[in-house]
């Protein structure tokens, strides 16, 4: 299955809880199996981004660096 | 609308007794205890009788009791002091990665000039890695170890008995801060030396414990002074000293009875709360916990617009969103836990919360979310 994102979410510069809340309203127009990217600066991302996908059982797949920003993957599993 | 305070765990209001005991000893302990006159020898029987009253708590020796500026104070000289006294067993500093901040900006004093630090994960709930600590204080060169008695943000009690077990196999000393838990819950022996803050338990602000258990190493890191046998520096506030003994005294005597009222209380938070406020999620452990303490997380919900909608509805409480901290950083124990750092909010209970306080606020607490995520459109 491929770790490719489809989609990238551009949250740079946001705060808590705002990346978090971009990606749960994005989620349901990806398909199952995809993977969507958030691009967050904010430090609590690192932390409330896993902690969503444990919430909502999705797959969250580890965070990684973006021409030196961190972004965090998920996978829409349901 | 009568106001509910919420905030125990950072400063519980002043207990009646210790109201009482501070005004006393305002007019008969405000000479130098350590001077040779008539109203030196009245504040010195002060002191004396403080600090037989938290030895009698604590189950230690009086002369194993020292009173600080604060528990921050208290927690620091612990640490820096600990380790000090260990410099020929080694430069490391093990601990919990759910300290209170003083253990970690001691902590990085430590290493910033030149000794190590160990840090022990914890689980989702909260609860320190005994395998991890087992291993970390079994590691040559470790000087002193450091757990807190129980998460002073999430109320996870933390497995104190077993890491003093771990330390003992291993001659390493173990320093407890027993802030959140002293005059509330029993704290477990087999440390060596101890924390604590007298307005966590109903006492005055500005006043520590630092609990040296006999023939532990330890040495002052500040300039030298012969104030509690070296323990703390500058003249201590004796008023504040006699009133914090009081106190805890008072609170330890209560405490089972609170205790077993207020973890009702929690227990009724933790229920309602999951079943009336969707996207929650009820951090720390559900039955291993302190009895006063209940943190939960609202989902897509700003922390600071939170703490701020209910200030508005007469309800102080605390929270550990990075929003919420003046470094915009979250909890480094909520992400320790890896539990949701954003829209978190921390009740903590004292003997002045009544049923009827909690009662109404966990039927304001559905609204004020609801609205909080309609204002984002969620």
């Amino acid at each position: 299955m491929s770790t490719e994102p489809l989609e990238t979410l551009d949250c740079l510069g946001q705060r808590c809880p705002l990346p978090v809340i971009a990606l749960a309203r994005r989620f349901p127009s990806i398909p199952v199996g995809a993977v969507i990217r958030v691009l967050a600066d904010d430090p609590a991302a690192a932390v409330d981004i896993p902690a969503w996908c444990r919430m909502r059982a999705q797959q969250y797949l580890g965070g990684v660096s973006v021409d030196g920003s961190p972004a965090y993957d998920v996978r829409r599993v349901s | 609308m009568s106001a509910a305070y919420f905030d125990a765990a950072t400063a519980a209001p002043l207990h009646p007794v210790a109201r009482e005991a501070l005004l006393a000893a305002l007019d008969d302990g405000w000479a130098d205890p350590g001077k040779l006159y008539t109203q030196a020898r009245r504040a010195r029987r002060l002191l004396d009788a403080a600090r037989a009253a938290v030895a009698e708590v604590l189950g230690v020796r009086p002369d194993e009791v020292a009173f600080t500026a604060s528990g921050t104070a208290a927690v620091h000289a612990a640490v820096l002091g600990g380790l000090a006294g260990r410099r020929r067993a080694g430069t490391t500093l093990v601990r919990s990665a759910i300290e209170h901040s003083a253990v970690l900006h001691a902590g990085q004093r430590h290493v910033s000039a030149g000794g190590a630090e160990v840090e022990v994960p914890v689980d989702l709930l909260g609860r320190a890695d005994l395998d991890a600590w087992r291993a970390a204080v079994a590691a040559p060169g470790t000087a002193l170890a450091c757990l807190i008695s129980a998460s002073h943000e999430v109320g996870t009690v933390q497995p104190v008995a077993e890491a003093a077990a771990a330390c003992a196999a291993t001659g390493v000393p173990l320093l407890v801060d027993a802030a959140v838990s002293l005059g509330r819950v029993p704290v477990p022996g087999g440390w060596q030396l101890l924390t604590g803050s007298a307005r966590k338990w109903g006492g005055p602000a500005g006043v520590g414990l630092l609990v040296l258990r006999k023939g532990t190493r330890w040495v002052s890191p500040y300039p030298a002074d012969d104030r509690e046998t070296g323990r703390a520096v500058g003249a201590p506030d004796l008023p504040a000293i006699v009133a914090a003994a009081a106190s805890l005294h008072a609170a330890h005597t209560e405490s089972a009875a609170e205790a077993a009222r207020l973890s009702a209380l929690v227990e009724r938070v933790r229920a309602t709360v999951a079943a009336t406020v969707p996207d929650v999620e009820i951090v720390g452990d559900p039955v291993d916990r302190l009895p006063h303490v209940v943190t939960f997380s609202c989902l897509y919900v700003d922390g600071e617009a939170l703490l701020t909608a209910l200030d508005r509805r007469g309800f102080a409480v605390s929270s550990g969103s990075a929003c919420t901290s003046s470094t915009l950083v979250p909890s480094h124990v909520l992400a320790a836990m890896g539990v949701l750092t954003h829209g978190n909010v921390r009740l903590s209970l004292h003997r002045g919360t009544t049923a009827a306080q909690v009662d109404r606020f966990l039927a304001e607490l559905p609204g004020i979310v609801a609205d909080l995520r309609a204002e984002v459109g969620l």
